[in-house]
């Protein structure tokens, strides 16, 4: 049970570190991002593909891959949500745009077999692989009857560290102020002074550079790599995180996505592993039909 | 090119050599239909394809188990996946926009994945044998279905019902203080489109062999978003061409049918932010000229006024 409990743990910070990104999207933009579990994915992906196909170090890897899905978050924003942006379009439209975005993106990948354009992103087409043993330094630890991967706890170190990194970041520096101004209302920040598009460039950035990693970490951790680990395994966790702790709250979503780790295990301990696939998003809809502003919500536009 | 051709020239031919593809078209020409009910009232919802998943469940279910005519296991899986609709509509249509949206995801993925995969009668995850398959005489009822569905909904959006709806679309606090039962109206939509994709999915179990789980998720549900908002979604007959061309794209551009997706992908957006209002609205062939788009290359017409 204390093994099932850690393993919540470190499936919990790789949802929150996944959700962290998802919901500051949606907080300073207003727009669900459903390309972001195809950032998440190209993470696992582009890491791999360092590690496995061009023998790179896996640190200097990870930095690749981490620094490529934030370049892809200003894909993102230049080709899906500029463009609505000008026209004044209605948050719907930036929803469809992104699942566009979605599906190339995973197309790319799944279509992707060796002597095809993108063999040198990714080899095995729609299979699932994993990172070459060895590759990873993985120190194990036994204490006290529990396994602890040195993987693991470099993941929990990781997302935690960033996860106060960006709170304060947020909270107390002049970028962070300009973002949270954004947030509350576009139109005064802009008569404010501050470059309101720049704002929304930069949070896609750090909100796609999140996400890869947070794939990378997955499919470290799963070892489970393939063009789908976006759409099955998070995109729609996800989403149930980022309602369980309050659309647009990044606290929220720190939490949202530790609870859903424990409810999930909780679900398998207690009911085995069909009923925890479905757990997720019973809890969402529930969470939605009772409190639709989440537990750490407090602005809500379009509820009632 | 071909495919068009021989459309044109050969629509007898074409028929014969393309039966399960019309068949298709035409499920997913209803499910487009049962999502552009919603949206006309003004409501983003994703839950028709677990609707579609009830209505297809009841209908084999039925056929297994009861000696009945299979017009009435179809038309009792429409009824249970109305029935459905209104149960889940009660909660549900308090919340607006986006999170409509996905707590219908969660209707969608809850239903799959908490209910079908644990139930012996749906057979879990192995899916169910459907004895009563016929794939070409499935294809008549649909033929017959679809332009009757398209006319009653085409009568609806025309009727006083229509008008509220469209009402409430545009301004629900106007609406309401208009005398519009807001609340009302947009269960009848909603409804409707379970009622509709119910419809759909007991339809589709007649010319597949077979009921799998996987086909009822998310992932449908967007798909099924994507023919009515690239088709267009200001009369009923966007979403049936943009079934019709999304469907019949991977038989149009045989060559690339393995970047299908890519393509989708690529329709999607450009649609979205070249002619945010689909393929099939109003506007005659006005294209949206983005802000960052040099004005000298100009387009025929004027940009469209819809969003």
């Amino acid at each position: 049970m204390t093994q099932q409990l850690l393993n919540a743990i470190f499936i919990g910070s790789i949802y929150a570190l996944f959700a962290v990104g998802y919901t500051l999207v949606f907080g300073v933009l207003d727009v669900l991002n459903l390309a972001h579990s195809a950032v998440f994915m190209l993470g696992a992906v582009i890491t791999y593909s360092l590690v496995a196909l061009h023998g790179t170090p896996f640190i200097l890897a990870a930095l690749v891959a981490v620094l490529a899905c934030g370049l892809l978050g200003l894909l993102i924003e230049f080709v899906a949500l500029r463009p609505l942006r000008r026209r004044n379009a209605p948050p719907i439209s930036a929803l469809i745009s992104t699942i566009g975005l979605a599906l190339i993106f995973v197309a790319v990948v799944e279509q992707a077999t060796p002597g095809t354009l993108f063999s040198w992103l990714w080899q095995d087409g729609a299979n699932s692989v994993r990172f070459p043993v060895g590759a990873v330094p993985n120190p194990t630890y036994h204490i006290g009857g529990l396994t602890l991967e040195g993987t693991k706890l470099g993941i929990l170190a990781t997302s935690i560290v960033l996860m106060l990194v960006l709170g304060f970041v947020i909270r107390y520096t002049q970028v962070g102020r300009a973002l949270r101004a954004v947030a509350e209302n576009r139109r005064a920040a802009t008569l404010l002074g501050i470059e309101v598009d720049r704002i929304f460039a930069s949070t896609l950035f750090v909100s796609s550079a999140l996400g890869g990693l947070a794939g990378l970490l997955f499919g470290l951790a799963l070892s489970d790599i393939s063009p789908y680990i976006g759409r099955d395994q998070v995109e729609l966790k996800g989403l149930a995180v980022i309602v369980l702790g309050g659309m647009g709250s990044i606290p929220g979503a720190v939490v949202g996505g530790y609870l859903l780790g424990l409810i999930e295990v909780l679900a398998f301990v207690r009911f085995g592993s069909n009923v925890e696939a479905g757990v997720a998003f019973a809890a969402l809809f529930l969470m939605l039909v009772i409190r639709p502003q989440g537990l750490f919500g407090a602005r809500l536009k379009e509820r009632l | 090119m071909d495919f068009f051709i021989q459309l044109f020239t050969d629509p007898i031919g074409f028929y014969n050599s393309h039966e399960l593809l019309i068949a298709q078209i035409g499920v997913n020409a209803i499910l487009a239909i049962s999502l552009f009910v919603t949206f006309y009232s003004g409501q983003l919802t994703l839950a028709n394809a677990g609707f579609m998943a009830v209505g297809a469940y009841t209908t084999v279910i039925m056929s297994l188990y009861l000696p009945l005519p299979l017009p009435i296991d179809i038309l009792a899986g429409s009824l249970l996946a109305a029935a459905v609709g209104f149960l889940v509509g009660l909660p549900v249509l308090r919340l607006r926009g986006i999170f409509l949206a996905i707590a219908t995801i969660g209707f969608v993925e809850a239903l799959r994945l908490g209910v079908i995969l644990n139930l012996p009668i749906t057979g879990e995850g192995q899916g169910l044998k459907n004895p009563t398959a016929d794939p070409l005489g499935g294809i008549v009822p649909i033929v017959i279905s679809l332009p009757l569905i398209a006319y009653l909904v085409w009568r609806l959006t025309h009727s006083k019902l229509g008008h509220a709806w469209a009402a409430i679309r545009e301004d629900e606090l106007a609406a309401s203080s208009n005398g519009i039962n807001v609340a009302l109206y947009k269960m009848i939509a909603f409804v409707i489109g379970a009622l509709l994709a119910g419809y759909a999915g007991a339809l589709e179990t007649h010319i597949n062999f077979f009921v799998d789980p996987t086909e009822y998720s998310v992932t449908r549900a967007i798909q099924i978003l994507t023919f009515a908002v690239a088709g267009g979604t200001t009369n009923v007959v966007g979403p049936i061409v943009g079934a019709f061309f999304l469907t019949s794209l991977p038989e149009i551009i045989r060559q690339a049918s393995a970047y299908r997706d890519v393509v989708n992908g690529v329709i999607l957006i450009l649609v979205i932010i070249f002619r945010p209002q689909g393929i099939v609205a109003g506007g005659g062939l006005a294209i949206h000229r983005p802000r960052w788009w040099p004005e000298s290359w100009r387009f025929r017409g004027r940009p469209a006024s819809v969003n």
